[in-house]
């Protein structure tokens, strides 16, 4: 990638450009050029649709991780009225890689939390790379808790690598502390959406991914286990990730006929990070419509129907 | 090179001639110890648990000798959903030649035996994962088996004994073994809410996914001496943290001082502690159970008869 371009974006970026320069001559020099532009626009039309709808899943990876991608806060700041960051686990200190608090989403008073990625260097070291520690999670269930007990529906914002392997991580207890988020997560009574925005690397996400709808934006993805990891356990060989993304069935598409999401949000064309707010604006319209849809199920229901959703997830074989 | 075989040790086979064998004791007969290199003959070794005589070094054990390890009479155990087989969801690459290798190997379909008991004259749901099983990994069956085996225990009111020994969830099955986890974990947490005990036995290893939904989720959390008990494997930490990590991070030991087990629990003793447990926390002793599932209320005030 070479300034936020993709090896595979380049024909159409630099007919974007072509176009650009086109635009600006006959506006500057006044020489009307809109026949050879409208005949560039057609073939790059043809050229988006041609890239955007193969993309393979190792480079449905790579949109994901795309560094101009909109973070969880990013997202939090278009779909919410209003919202403000609360912190701290009460346990061992605040985890800046996992955000949270109250919210208002199209009136709604919601609890929105979520991983959060920095937008730099600086910001990235401060959060540690989206990466949270146990206490982020502690963080993000005593959050759901809370929402729990003021009955606010929860939604989570899903873009993390996975749970941050690290030495103190191991030593607060990383797996216990996503054990506990998934056990108790399935069982609060308040409606939870969750949406993979961008990776849902395997343990980390699924602690703050169980809900009663889980969506996916289209170039997300989720799985059990990060291509590159799969392919140095197969093959010994992280450059075989691309192989190992085919064999994962990780992207949107391949989990919604896994039925394992509900739905695929659109994103723009080219990916999130080409329009943020129109990403922001679709991302928000799929929340409102699940949440309407979970709005006036009995909370004992609600878990009923969310522990029953999972229980039948699972392939015998014969 | 003895850092290689550190997380999961193996028989040593003695060949004939390097060990102070005679010449006329097959190969086979003689195991090395991985800890202290004693050479022990292999018939004591299992009499003693699997549990090196020398230095108390716990060698792997099967599913099938836990069974017989823990039970008041192995012979009485009803195991369920044996029928249940792994299928390949995701057509993952060599996953049908290493479900056919290791069924070869062990004996099992999937790596993991559930079914119902007695130990120390307690009923209980059993469930005892086997790690010579595509490193009893979590998959669809592991998960729908356990989470079976809870909701048994639901209904017939029943403690469950989980003996974990598993790198974490099974890749081959993608997506589908992440969400094992949450079946798993409501399954406790449902099991749970109905005041009822759950004993997680963690034996080497219990990682990842495993670690990271049922295996930490145990009213008592009881570890055998020298397990690997973590999230992230090691490789990946050192990987992230760009320097190597305390040689004993993830021994149970030291996630015992750290706070998250209750008890380290040699072999030889662990039948004795399950029994004990299974009685502090007033679970029916068997003469009550014999009748059918007691009342909910039912509780055992008086001491079981049966007590050693």
């Amino acid at each position: 990638m070479v300034n936020g371009v993709f090896e595979w974006e380049k024909p159409l970026v630099e007919l974007e450009q072509r176009i650009n320069e086109l635009q600006k001559f006959t506006r500057e020099k006044g020489i009307d050029l809109s026949e050879d532009i409208q005949t560039l626009e057609k073939s790059a039309e043809r050229l988006r649709k041609e890239i955007y709808s193969n993309l393979t899943p190792w480079q449905r990876v790579q949109m994901a991780r795309h560094p101009k991608r909109p973070t969880t806060l990013d997202y939090i700041a278009d779909i919410a009225e209003e919202f403000l960051e609360l912190h701290g686990d009460r346990t061992v200190r605040d985890d800046p890689a996992i955000v949270g608090g109250p919210a208002v989403v199209d009136g709604r008073l919601v609890t929105i939390i979520g991983p959060q990625k920095g937008r730099d260097t600086r910001e990235n070291i401060k959060r540690n790379f989206g990466l949270p520690h146990p206490e982020g999670y502690r963080k993000a269930l005593r959050l759901m808790r809370q929402a729990e007990k003021f009955k606010r529906p929860i939604i989570t914002l899903i873009d993390v690598v996975g749970a941050y392997p690290g030495i103190e991580a191991e030593q607060r207890g990383q797996g216990v502390m996503i054990a506990e988020c998934i056990r108790y997560m399935s069982f609060l009574e308040v409606p939870i959406v969750c949406v993979i925005t961008g990776e849902g690397g395997s343990g980390g996400a699924l602690a703050i991914g169980v809900g009663d709808r889980i969506l996916m934006m289209e170039n997300a993805w989720y799985s059990v286990i990060s291509p590159e990891m799969c392919a140095q356990i197969l093959w010994k060989d992280t450059g075989k990730a691309a192989e190992a993304a085919e064999h994962l069935h990780l992207t949107a598409k391949d989990l919604l006929e896994l039925k394992i999401i509900d739905e695929i949000v659109p994103e723009p064309t080219g990916g999130a990070h080409r329009n943020k707010q129109a990403a922001a604006a679709m991302l928000k319209a799929a929340i409102i419509k699940h949440l309407d849809e979970l709005a006036d199920i009995d909370p004992a229901e609600l878990v009923e129907r969310r522990i029953a959703r999972y229980r039948t997830i699972g392939y015998l074989g014969h | 090179m003895r850092n290689i075989f550190r997380g999961r040790p193996k028989y040593v086979t003695v060949k004939a001639g390097t060990a102070p064998l005679k010449k006329d004791v097959p190969d086979g007969w003689w195991v090395q110890c991985q800890q202290c290199k004693t050479v022990l003959y292999r018939k004591d070794l299992e009499r003693n648990l699997g549990i090196c005589e020398k230095c108390r070094y716990h060698f792997p054990m099967s599913a099938r000798e836990r069974l017989r390890m823990l039970l008041d009479d192995p012979e009485a155990f009803v195991e369920t959903d044996a029928d249940l087989v792994p299928g390949n969801p995701l057509q993952f690459p060599e996953y049908e030649a290493k479900k056919e290798r290791d069924l070869k190997k062990t004996g099992l379909r999937d790596a993991i035996i559930t079914g119902s008991g007695v130990i120390e004259q307690h009923p209980v749901v059993l469930a005892i994962m086997e790690f010579g099983f595509l490193g009893g990994s979590m998959g669809s069956v592991v998960g729908e088996k356990l989470a079976r085996a809870f909701d048994m225990a639901l209904d017939g009111r029943l403690p469950v004994v989980v003996v974990s020994s598993s790198g974490g969830a099974r890749m081959q099955e993608g997506i589908i073994s992440l969400m094992q986890m949450q079946k798993t974990a409501a399954a406790v947490e449902r099991h749970s809410r109905a005041g009822l005990l759950y004993i997680s036995v963690l034996a080497n290893p219990t990682t990842a996914g495993v670690w990271g939904s049922f295996a930490s989720q145990g009213d008592v959390v009881i570890a055998e001496p020298g397990a690997t008990v973590g999230f992230a494997g090691r490789q990946v930490i050192e990987a992230a943290v760009g320097k190597r990590v305390p040689p004993d991070l993830q021994t149970a030991e030291t996630v015992f001082q750290n706070g998250f087990i209750d008890l380290i629990v040699p072999r030889d003793q662990l039948k004795g502690v399950i029994g004990q447990l299974l009685r502090l926390y007033g679970c029916p002793a068997r003469k009550e159970a014999a009748a059918g599932a007691p009342e909910p209320e039912a509780k055992t005030d008086k001491e079981p008869e049966a007590d050693k």
